[in-house]
């Protein structure tokens, strides 16, 4: 939407002609900030969230500003600003013995895929940048991307432990891409179209008298389906229980062991988006989008964004719960988990899905 | 190491790494992810404290005991004294000994709560750590108000202990167990009934009873193998025989006896065995009496001498004291059980995977101050 809207904007108010490409390109990459302050200002809270939630958890109270001298802000609240500004400050280290060219390059493919998957998540009826009519199938696509840029971090390290972890990390995604393929295919059997104001705009209305209309709702497979996309891209975001890529414990920090200063702040941007975008598709695809969870209720524009918000808020919660409660499972039993498990459990999903839409619905 | 062949790694683990529980060096050969040589290269914190005794008087090796094993530094207290006190025919008060088994086992909890916490944190399982050094906080204060001390106490004298126990140490102990009972079972169904806990630690590891016997590898580790040896039943000293209480002994609940889940199994009921020791020490304790009586103005033990091994909690503490008649040794040695432990872990560890491996290291509960001393 705010890649037709800027087109129009120019065109009406400049002499230049509809579709040209420069236009286009001018128009994206106007369009590109926007998403690039999101994702700076979800890893601003994403972090400091994380620092509180797992110091509660831990019985302890984390980051909180206070004493003389240098200050955390209240509530520790500028602690990640702090991060932020000495990571910017950090000395550029790379190792000798890297590949310098790919080790400069894998962070940016890294950073590209919750970028380029941010522009067609919806927040609002409105706030949307490119209103894709195959919303969902681009953004698990390109969900793929990252994989080459983490194979690239772990090779050019020249560490062993980065190459572990990136062959892990490898492996991890790309199998469990297959899962949270699946689960999206059940959504989309019922919905009929890719489009994600699509699947949002099916999930109107109320279902069972008081329950809204979300797929989470609307059939017991469909149900299912929601714990097996999420559990699936728990796993695509390398956060425990399926961390092994970045096993502390094991190899000090997996394939990124090597990264220091700013590179390795785009890792970390990147981590945190790709928490935001699963818990976005899940809260789009499962429930509802930004649609309200009291039917016709508090529905405006406004009000929209604030649920789409909360919902992604509560996923994001539960992933960073699950990590600091749940020890980290072995390599293969997380491959065995997502070949033996999810996937029989996505397909006869699927089977389901459809039986019981033939037979009910 | 040899030949490495063209599609083996060799991988380093250590001497600085998140879990190898102090300075550890191990040269593991992989193929792929399976272990299939694992060597440890100690040495890293040797610190020469054999040597050391033979420059010191007897009493000043006691601070030095306490270093080897700074997890547990009670008990390596413990068990120096009690050999000296042997080689010189002393007998303590009863009111001492008291003390010193109920030091002991509050300490002996300290060190379980250290092992489970560090063992849990490297399968990735960073909040049970918390809880449990948290519990662990309420110890270490109440050894602070003791003798002044958290960590190195230097508490057990020969003859004697360094200061009694101070007004209020009974009450506040109480209060501690009361609080700590339910907390056992909280750490328990966060982490060790978990099933992701279990996939990665049932079957993993399995340390068959014969290796272990074979290899000399004592405490909780060979009592998680099936086999019942506790030296504090079997070869009676101070006065735990008048205590009662149980020998956990893993029974392979959850997968195979003597795996790495069996070991956190016979800790967590360790734990509770020393409750119950402190509970019953704390009531029979008695309260007439010096603690620093029948310390000798000048400790001169008889010509000769003496092995005497004591149940520290990574297993049979050892120690082998040669006395010429002088006030300095000539010879003290520490049977060290972890290093007994870490000598079996290429047998447990070889076949499994490198995560494994660093379950199997967690499980051993090994402290490199007593391996190295």
């Amino acid at each position: 939407m705010v890649v037709d809207n800027l087109m129009q904007w120019f065109e009406s108010w400049t002499l230049w002609e509809a579709g040209s490409p420069l236009l286009f390109l001018i128009v994206v990459v106007i369009a590109g900030v926007p998403i690039f302050l999101l994702m700076a200002v979800n890893a601003l809270v994403a972090v400091y969230a994380e620092l509180k939630i797992s110091a509660f958890m831990q019985d302890r109270v984390g980051p909180m500003g206070q004493g003389p001298g240098l200050h955390a802000g209240k509530w520790g609240l500028l602690q990640t600003v702090a991060d932020a500004l000495k990571l910017l400050l950090k000395e550029d280290i790379i190792p000798t013995l890297a590949d310098r060219k790919l080790f400069i390059i894998a962070p940016f493919i890294i950073f590209v895929t919750p970028f380029i998957a941010l522009a067609a998540l919806p927040f609002n009826q409105d706030l949307l940048i490119a209103d894709l009519n195959i919303g969902v199938f681009y953004i698990l696509a390109v969900g793929s991307i990252g994989v080459i840029g983490i194979i690239m971090a772990g090779w050019s390290s020249n560490n062993k432990w980065s190459l572990y972890g990136a062959m892990r990390s490898a492996a991890q995604i790309i199998s469990y891409e297959i899962p949270v393929a699946l689960s999206i295919v059940s959504v989309i059997m019922l919905t009929g179209t890719l489009s994600m104001q699509g699947i949002i705009s099916y999930q109107n209305g109320t279902t069972l008298g008081i329950l809204p209309n979300w797929i989470l709702f609307n059939n017991p497979f469909s149900f299912i389906a929601f714990f097996i996309f999420f559990i699936s891209g728990v796993a695509e975001v390398n956060r425990t229980p399926f961390d092994i890529p970045e096993a502390e414990s094991e190899l000090v920090a997996g394939f990124h062991t090597e990264y220091s200063g700013m590179r390795w702040a785009f890792f970390f941007l990147s981590e945190y988006a790709n928490m935001l975008i699963i818990s976005g598709v899940a809260a789009v695809a499962f429930l509802g989008g930004w649609h309200s969870p009291i039917p016709g209720f508090m529905e405006s524009s406004g009000w929209s964004l604030f649920w789409f918000i909360s919902k992604v808020g509560v996923l994001i919660f539960i992933m960073m719960w699950f990590r600091w409660t749940f020890p980290r499972l072995r390599v293969d039993q997380l491959m065995n988990i997502c070949w033996k498990v999810l996937l029989p459990l996505a397909l006869l999903n699927i089977f389901g899905v459809g039986i019981w839409t033939l037979l009910i619905g | 190491m040899g030949i490495v062949h063209g599609d083996e790694m060799v991988l380093n683990i250590g001497p600085q790494h998140p879990s190898t529980h102090g300075v550890l060096r191990l040269k593991v050969l992989t193929d792929g992810e399976i272990v299939s040589k694992i060597t440890p290269y100690i040495g890293y914190l040797h610190r020469c404290f054999e040597k050391h005794c033979e420059n010191l008087t007897y009493e000043q090796v006691i601070p030095f005991t306490d270093r080897c094993d700074y997890i547990s530094s009670m008990n390596n207290n413990f068990g120096y004294v009690v050999t000296v006190e042997e080689l010189m025919d002393i007998h303590v008060s009863k009111k001492v000994e008291y003390i010193r088994v109920i030091m002991a086992e509050l300490n002996r909890i300290a060190s379980h709560l250290l092992a489970l916490g560090t063992f849990g944190m490297d399968v990735g399982a960073f909040t049970p750590f918390l809880y449990m050094f948290r519990d662990r906080e309420s110890i270490l204060d109440l050894f602070e108000m003791t003798c002044g001390a958290r960590l190195l106490y230097n508490y057990m004298w020969i003859g004697g202990l360094s200061h009694d126990l101070p007004v209020g140490f009974v009450e506040k102990t109480y209060e501690f167990l009361d609080y700590f009972e339910p907390k056992i079972k909280e750490n328990d169904d966060l982490l060790m009934y978990n099933k992701i806990f279990i996939e990665r630690t049932a079957d993993v590891g399995v340390l068959p009873p014969e290796v272990a016997v074979s290899y000399g590898v004592t405490g909780p580790n060979l009592r998680g193998s099936g086999v019942q040896w506790d030296l504090r039943k079997d070869e009676q000293y101070s006065i735990y025989d008048r205590f009662d209480f149980e020998i956990p002994v893993g029974t392979g609940q959850m997968g195979t006896v003597g795996d790495c889940w069996d070991r956190y199994w016979v800790r967590t009921q360790e734990m509770k065995e020393s409750i119950g020791i402190v509970r019953q020490a704390l009531k029979q304790l008695p309260t007439e009496g010096d603690v620093q009586e029948l310390v000798p103005k000048k400790i001169r033990p008889p010509k000769g001498s003496i092995y005497k091994r004591t149940e520290s909690p990574r297993g049979d503490l050892g120690f082998y004291i040669i006395s010429d008649g002088k006030p300095i040794p000539v010879r003290v040695k520490l049977r060290s059980p972890a290093f007994t432990a870490l000598s079996a872990l290429s047998a447990i560890a070889e076949g499994w995977m490198i995560s494994d491996v660093i379950a199997i290291l967690g499980s051993l509960d090994i402290v490199l101050g007593e391996i190295d001393r």
